[in-house]
């Protein structure tokens, strides 16, 4: 049995939380539908661990859906790069399930609970399958999976606040746009090579640079992705969505969904096309590093003035995908390992910080940044993770947000670019404005008169937040495991020149039923 | 000796548990919260048991022994690692020891004043000392990185403790200043640093040489010295004197001495440990460092006696002070460095003896300005006695430590040949005549019914001569640390020897 699963952890991953799913809908009932979404979770998080480990150990992982041979049937390809991003998708829904529970029944109607929840399992299928598929139409489809849940969930924020219904909509119409330059793009990319697997577009693509068509696929996919990611200056749905939607969904998405996309971007941008594609370089130096600055910068500034908590939340989050942005632009292996930790920094830093909204929601019913005011004293633990995620966005030693800083820095330091190093001390500084304006808020302001006491967030969302808030400490203390997972990864993006020689002859390993095919020597 | 060395432990767990050792004593007082003498009991224990164990250290210092200890990597290639050298032993040794009589003092004053969130206040103080133990003991500038930025943060509620609106203010711009410098200066130094060296460890004669464009060294040492913002030098001081609406122990051992020795600590190590002094003055990289460190002496100083209230005026000394020992490692010298490391220990027992006596007087007359001073040194001899001793110290007149520190600065200007160094020195000693002297002769001779000032209306509606008590504490303190000043004085020969294999001999 055991040996089955480990055969087939790569389709499990993805099919275990598609089947929970439908069953979720069936199951009517708000906590029953929970408790197979948490146990779909869980069971989900396990198995992107196995998968890591097995990465880790053993090289990229080839299994081919159905036993058809790439590239003509679909392969989920697992390498150390989306094993790790797996693990963040998985971990976030784990942890997040938890704290849903009464998160949901206080901001959801009982009627649409448990399809709330099956639209989550939705999302995660989604997510998890963007993540682990080897083929680019593949992408697409789980791409579409998640975002259609993602609108609903969204949506599903009106009963707190009507404007969630704009939001959710607002996002369907960029979502919408970005799949579609997606799909042009990619229809583009086959045109000129009449594939779609990943591994061996990137083979193809290698000798037609200088076409055109493939060039207009190449920026065609960037556009659709760096929508998906919200990247400065089409970041516009985010803050509405993240604000509006209910608290669950705001942590969820802020730790994952950005995080699938800028994944997505950089299989595309190194894998697929390889950094010596012929236009990768020039839009990394001209389009991509500029717009990461200008992020960081004005969404900072933007966030410094915001007076809703959650909002000010996500145009930091749009600052801090200008981080990931800037890593990769980089371009160097210093730079890479900065966006493949910050992946994991900031999934752990922001969650925390949107269970802290929605804590803060589920106990004073709003998350108004004055209505802060002397929670200091009564939710004590709250404001503390609080603190810690805080200081994480700044990036103060101690917490995975200093890691994070330090490898930038030190990338933009190792090419000599004095100014983008200033430029990322100058918007670390920003953040300590906004933050900080929140902590005195919270501890030095006292409570308004005749204000409602309020008592600590429940144990159900404090255990979550804090073993958020434990992991943004343990491993800015010690971040060996994260920062040389994104080293190796960052090494083989840049070293592989795309295609690593693992996939492109797959062996058939003996002892298996024909469904799993060799990884790598 | 031996009792202190239990067996088993060896030098290097014993940083380990100096470091950890007033953390744990923060999580024990909180727990105690409850009961404010067992709290305080836990106080007193931890600030004993940390004294101790750093003169463990000294012993086994002494005996030849260089522990070092790596914990763990907090990036790849890149440790947690501690490891004893003469600077930092005199830093443990001063923050350690005068923690013991600001914990007698704090009780004192805190329950003399009633202040609120009292267990707040001792936990964050002992965060504070055992971050400062972190900065004293680091063999990395990641280590000390680390250690600088928590100091940085255990110290805001303690500034920001009053919660006042003027606390919330001066806390703000405290925080702003010590982490704008630190990430925005001071972090690209250090990455910068290991860019170029591919190392951070500090080792004797600096990483620097050979690694590094030398006309780029300018501008790397200014960013660590603007960076490292705890040393105050002007123009990045002004978070000191904002930090003055902290409660007076806090004034008296983090801003004269955990805090600002931290920042000027810093500056010794990364001059001696990553530049290397030989290096320094081979390349001429320091000399406009040094002049802005001069001017700071000079201008603080000026700007001090400028200031009514008692603790702003201390402030700016304070400021004035520590770029004495900024201008001895910029003078990059064995004579600067001894006049760096002899001026963190005499300063710090000077200034914590004035800060204490400010809030003596604040506790007893909950006055704060020295214009309604006058004549209270009759009325509080051993508190204005005391002080007298901490202000000739600071200007540095025989038989006090201070004169010391002056010698060797002026010794080491005159070896670069620096002439007008020397004046400056000279200047910046008057001036503290100027701006000390006046709290003391106001204090025992002002003239009450001369004023018609406010304050000498104040003043009138008090019997004048007779005697006024502060809570006891507050004065047996400063009168334990003012004896440290005349002691200082006979320290400087073991201080020099252990400073020795720094700055060669001479």
């Amino acid at each position: 049995m055991m040996e089955f699963v480990m055969l087939h952890l790569p389709a499990l991953q993805v099919v275990v939380p598609m089947l929970a799913a439908p069953i979720c809908l069936l199951l009517m009932r708000g906590g029953l539908a929970w408790m197979l979404a948490l146990v779909t979770a869980v069971l989900c998080f396990a198995m992107s661990l196995l998968l890591l480990q097995q990465v880790i150990e053993t090289g990229p992982i080839s299994y081919h859906l159905g036993g058809w041979e790439p590239p003509f049937g679909i392969e989920y390809r697992v390498d150390a790069m989306n094993a790790f991003v797996l693990v963040i998708v998985a971990a976030t829904s784990a942890l997040v399930l938890p704290f849903a529970r009464r998160s949901i029944r206080a901001e959801i109607e009982p009627s649409k609970q448990a399809l709330f929840y099956t639209v989550f399992v939705l999302c995660l299928t989604g997510l998890l399958g963007v993540t682990i598929t080897g083929d680019a139409f593949n992408v697409f489809v789980f791409l579409e999976i998640s975002s259609l849940a993602t609108y609903v969930l969204v949506a599903m924020g009106a009963r707190r606040d009507r404007r969630a219904l704009t939001a959710g909509y607002t996002y369907l119409v960029m979502g919408t746009i970005g799949a579609t330059f997606y799909v042009i793009g990619l229809g583009l990319l086959y045109q000129a090579t009449g594939t779609l697997n990943m591994e061996d577009l990137a083979v193809r693509l290698q000798p037609l640079g200088d076409l055109t068509s493939v060039r207009a696929g190449f920026a065609f996919i960037m556009v659709g992705l760096a929508l998906k990611l919200a990247m400065f200056p089409i970041h516009a749905w985010l803050p509405n969505a993240y604000t509006y939607a209910p608290s669950v969904v705001s942590i969820f998405l802020a730790a994952t969904s950005t995080k699938v996309a800028v994944y997505v971007l950089l299989r595309f941008m190194f894998t697929v096309f390889g950094y010596d594609f012929p236009v990768v370089e020039l839009s990394l130096s001209t389009v991509f590093l500029p717009l990461a600055v200008i992020a960081m910068f004005v969404a900072s500034a933007v966030a410094v003035f915001q007076t809703d908590f959650k909002r000010l939340l996500a145009y930091s989050s749009v600052a801090q995908i200008g981080y990931m942005v800037l890593g990769f632009s980089m371009a160097s292996v210093t730079g890479l390992t900065a966006t493949m930790v910050h992946l994991f920094n900031h999934a752990a830093m922001k969650a925390v910080m949107f269970m802290v909204a929605g804590a803060v929601v589920y106990r004073v019913g709003s998350t108004a940044v004055a209505s802060f005011a002397g929670l200091g004293r009564q939710m004590p633990w709250t404001m503390a993770a609080m603190v810690v995620g805080g200081l994480s966005l700044i990036g103060v030693p101690l917490t995975v947000g200093f890691i994070s800083k330090w490898y930038l820095i030190l990338g933009a330091l190792e090419t000599g670019d004095w100014i983008i190093a200033f430029m990322i001390v100058a918007s670390s500084l920003i953040a300590v404005i906004y933050v900080w304006r929140i902590v005195e808020v919270a501890y030095l302001t006292p409570a308004p008169e005749g204000a409602k006491p309020v008592s600590e967030a429940p144990l159900s969302m404090l255990i979550p937040m804090w073993t958020l808030a434990l992991v943004c400490i343990y491993f800015g203390i010690n971040a060996e495991l994260t920062a040389s997972i994104g080293q190796t990864v960052a090494e083989a993006l840049l070293n592989g020149n795309g295609v690593s020689p693992a996939v492109a002859i797959p062996e058939v390993v003996p002892a298996t039923d024909g469904a799993m095919e060799g990884a790598a020597p | 000796m031996m009792l202190l060395s239990p067996p088993g432990i060896g030098f290097d767990t014993a940083m380990l548990i100096a470091v950890l050792l007033p953390m744990i004593g923060a999580v024990l007082l909180v727990l105690a919260g409850r009961w404010p003498n067992l709290r305080e009991a836990v106080t007193l224990a931890t600030a004993v048991a940390l004294f101790i164990t750093v003169i463990h250290l000294l012993g086994g210092y002494l005996a030849g022994e260089a522990p070092k200890l790596v914990l763990f990597d907090v990036v790849p290639g890149l440790p947690l690692a501690f490891r004893l050298e003469p600077l930092g032993v005199i830093f443990s040794l001063v923050a350690s020891g005068l923690w013991i009589i600001t914990s007698l003092y704090a009780i004192g004053y805190m329950r003399g004043n009633n202040e609120k969130n009292q267990t707040r206040f001792y936990a964050c103080f002992a965060i504070a000392l055992g971050a400062a133990m972190g900065i004293a003991f680091a063999d990395n500038l990641l280590t000390l990185f680390i250690f600088y930025e928590v100091l940085t943060l255990s110290t805001y509620p303690l500034v920001a403790h009053k919660e006042t609106p003027d606390a919330r203010r001066g806390a703000r711009i405290y925080l702003g200043i010590l982490l704008a410098t630190s990430i925005g200066l001071l972090l690209p130094a250090i990455i910068w640093t290991y860019a170029v060296a591919g190392t951070g460890d500090f080792q004797l004669g600096g990483i620097l040489e050979g690694k590094i464009d030398e006309a780029l060294l300018p501008i790397l040492l200014g960013l660590y010295m603007f960076g490292i913002g705890k040393a105050a030098l002007v123009p990045i001081h002004p978070w000191l004197p904002h930090a003055m609406v902290a409660p007076t122990p806090v004034s008296a051992l983090l801003h004269a001495v955990a805090v600002v020795k931290a920042g000027v600590f810093t500056v010794l190590k990364v001059t001696v440990y990553i530049f290397g002094t030989d290096f320094l003055s081979s390349t001429d990289a320091s000399v406009w460092l040094m002049w802005i460190a001069a001017f700071s002496i000079v201008f603080a100083g000026i700007i001090a006696m400028t200031k009514d209230n008692l603790k702003a005026r201390l402030a700016y000394s304070t400021v004035s002070q520590l770029s004495y020992v900024t201008l001895g490692a910029m003078l990059a010298s064995g004579y600067g460095i001894t006049a760096g490391a002899l001026q963190i220990m005499m300063h710090a027992t000077a200034k914590i003896t004035l800060f204490m006596c400010a809030g003596a007087i604040y506790v007893a007359t909950q006055k704060t300005e020295l214009s309604q001073m006058d004549g209270l040194g009759r009325r509080m001899p051993w508190v204005y006695g005391a002080f007298t001793v901490g202000a000739l110290a600071i200007i540095g007149i025989p038989p006090l430590g201070g004169d010391w520190v002056k010698l060797y600065l002026v010794m080491a200007a005159s070896d670069s040949g620096e002439k007008y160094i020397i004046y400056a020195l000279i200047l910046a000693s008057l001036l503290s005549i100027g701006y000390l002297l006046p709290v003391v002769a106001r204090g025992f001779f002002g003239n009450l019914g001369d004023r018609t000032e406010p304050a000498a209306q104040f003043n009138d509606a008090m019997p004048s001569e007779e005697r006024i008590r502060a809570p006891r504490l507050t004065v047996i303190a400063p009168v334990i640390t003012a004896g440290l000043c005349f002691l200082t004085l006979f320290l400087v020969g073991p201080l020099k020897e252990l400073i020795a294999p720094l700055v060669g001999a001479h």
